[in-house]
């Protein structure tokens, strides 16, 4: 769905985003992170059509940047990292104003369907100042939607907003991914970035490395489980260490944590040690690292 | 061609709600046509002006068998009817100085943008959004001004010189297309910068060559006939052509700093609503 080689922009001599190759398929949700200033709406402006790349390439939905541009604007839809709504003027005729401009067919009827789809059909008069911030951000992202776009850009939707305003535009977001529509996501919160995008391209001028949220935990740190016992003891450790599959053990207090590649295949046999051994086991558990985590060792290792 | 309408469509919703815009479009019309009225009332109320021998003599010639008070009245009119000219570029240029960079300080171009409408078809759009509320107040006041005058006077041969081909053309013309030559500059100018002042102010600079024509007419260096009107509109036609090409060529659609979070902050704080 979106394609690029080696795309580069550059502002003067500073490098905004180096030699990026991305890959973003067709119906995925794709996270993508990184610290202040890492070119993330640098890369969403050069694949709207909003600035040019200094070098490489790019295509969106089958389309070349710089070449086809209009089609590209055609097939998407950007909430940009500050929404710009027309605060003078209503919900209703600031969508109605993008429905026309993205050359929608059935303006009354897609403005409608948002605005309904959005709860707010009823206050479709009042002026997109008086909204909430997060009405305002929701009404943003239905604006990108207006003309049913293949693509989605969309820039820290949830940057500035209180915990459940964010929250509102997070569940708003989950629904639009069940439509199936490919939805690109700058974003800093890693949280959402877990639970909303299929894969995840951490980047910092150049892309650092892309994978799904889950692969990348186990990338850095390979799967831990965690057992908590009424009681624990170095000589269960041991017992436990001596088998083949495990590849790393530790014990805090009652709890044992064991690193090994498959827990699906293995966490049988290792219950079944536990209790032959006498050890009264309360939980069984996978112990996660936070993305954050994940994030932070990656971004802070190219410093 | 509907994407320009509906850019009209919202700059009016949009642009007519800004103040400073509306204090332009609707007090500038009633100054203008209140001063020349004013004039004109005190020059009829004026018995003793049988003989208008204090006129400049180029006007004795122009006025023929009027009685003084008409001549006098005409005099003002033709003074005043320059300022006519002017009107429909003031009032536009301020439209247009506040349409591109307020939507820069709201950050409502960027969306803008990224639709696909072409760089044409916004600035055209923009352009007529900004030119036909200036025409049409001019017009009215034009309008307002010829019967007021006419009314004031009792002159039928004085609203026939006030409705001159000359007048006509200048104000039915001449303006309009002037304002078409600000609008483009201007919006060129603020596809450039993130001020809306600094849009306007140069734009203003393109009042000078018109305050000059006015002066010299006051002073009597030159007589604006009908033949000049006609040449300036032809003038102003091919001007025009050429700022309109150069201004969807030389507009920067590209976003740049204006549209980061950052730089954004202080811009907002900038805009005098
Ligand atoms: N128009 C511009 N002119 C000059 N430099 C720019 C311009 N736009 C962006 N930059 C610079 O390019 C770099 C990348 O900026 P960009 O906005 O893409 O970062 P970002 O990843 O979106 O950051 P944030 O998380 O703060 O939104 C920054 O150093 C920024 O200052
Ligand atoms: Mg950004």
């Amino acid at each position: 769905m979106i394609h690029t080689e080696n795309l580069t922009k550059k502002f003067g001599d500073r490098t905004a985003v180096e030699a990026l190759e991305l890959d973003v398929r067709e119906g995925e949700v794709f996270g993508f992170l990184g610290p202040n200033g890492a070119g993330k709406t640098t890369t969403v402006r050069m694949l709207t059509t909003l600035i040019g790349p200094t070098s490489g390439t790019a295509t969106v939905n089958g389309f070349r940047v710089g070449q086809a541009d209009t089609d590209i604007r055609r097939c998407t839809g950007i909430l940009t990292e500050t929404p710009g709504m027309y605060d003078r003027l209503s919900a209703e005729k600031n969508l109605t104003i993008f429905a026309r401009l993205y050359e929608v067919e059935d303006v009354k009827g897609q403005v409608e369907k948002y605005l309904r789809f959005l709860g707010l059909w009823d206050r479709r008069a009042d002026l997109v100042g008086n909204f909430s911030k997060g009405m305002k951000q929701k009404l943003a992202i239905c604006r990108a939607l207006l003309h049913e776009p293949a693509v989605v850009f969309l820039d820290e939707p949830t940057s500035g907003l209180d915990p459940e305003a964010a929250r509102l535009v997070r569940d708003f977001i989950e629904e639009i991914k069940a439509h199936g529509r490919t939805i690109f996501l700058c974003t800093h919160n890693l949280d959402e970035a877990d639970r909303l995008c299929d894969r995840i391209g951490v980047m910092k001028q150049r892309l650092i490395t892309v994978d799904t949220p889950m692969n990348l935990r186990q990338k850095l740190y390979g799967r831990k489980v965690v057992f908590h016992l009424r009681e624990a003891d170095d000589a269960l450790l041991a017992r436990v260490r001596a088998l083949p599959f495990i590849k790393e053990a530790q014990r805090v207090d009652n709890k044992l944590v064991f690193g090994l590649d498959d827990p699906e295949a293995h966490n049988p046999a290792l219950v079944r040690l536990l209790v032959e051994a006498g050890a009264d086991i309360q939980f069984v558990g996978e112990l996660r690292h936070s993305l954050e985590d994940v994030y932070l060792s990656l971004v802070g290792s190219t410093d | 061609m509907p994407k320009i309408w509906t850019i009209i469509d919202k700059e009016w919703a949009e642009v007519f709600k800004n103040r400073l815009v509306l204090f332009t479009v609707i007090f500038m019309p009633i100054l203008f046509t209140a001063l020349p009225l004013i004039m004109v009332a005190i020059g009829s109320s004026q018995a003793d002006m049988g003989d208008a021998t204090d006129l400049p003599a180029s006007y004795l010639e122009m006025c023929g068998d009027l009685t003084g008070s008409a001549c006098f009245t005409l005099m003002m009119v033709n003074q005043f009817l320059l300022l006519f000219m002017m009107m429909p570029l003031i009032i536009p240029v301020t439209i247009a100085a506040y349409s591109i960079v307020g939507e820069k300080t709201t950050r409502c171009l960027e969306p803008l943008l990224a639709t696909p409408i072409t760089t044409a078809e916004l600035l055209i759009g923009k352009s007529l959004a900004a030119l036909i509320p200036g025409v049409l107040a001019t017009w009215l006041s034009f309008g307002v001004f010829a019967v007021v005058a006419y009314m004031l006077v009792q002159s039928p041969e004085l609203l026939r010189r006030i409705l001159d081909p000359m007048w006509i053309t200048a104000i039915g013309l001449v303006g309009p297309l002037l304002a078409l030559a600000g609008i483009n500059v201007t919006l060129m100018v603020s596809s450039r910068v993130s001020d809306p002042r600094t849009a306007e102010q140069v734009s203003a600079l393109l009042i000078l060559p018109l305050l000059g024509i006015f002066f010299a007419q006051i002073i009597g260096v030159i007589a604006v006939n009908v033949q000049l009107m006609q040449l300036a509109a032809v003038v102003m036609v091919a001007i025009d052509a050429g700022l309109v090409y150069l201004g969807v060529r030389a507009f920067q659609r590209e976003v740049t700093e204006w549209a980061n979070q950052r730089m954004g902050e202080s811009a907002n704080e900038q805009i005098g609503e």
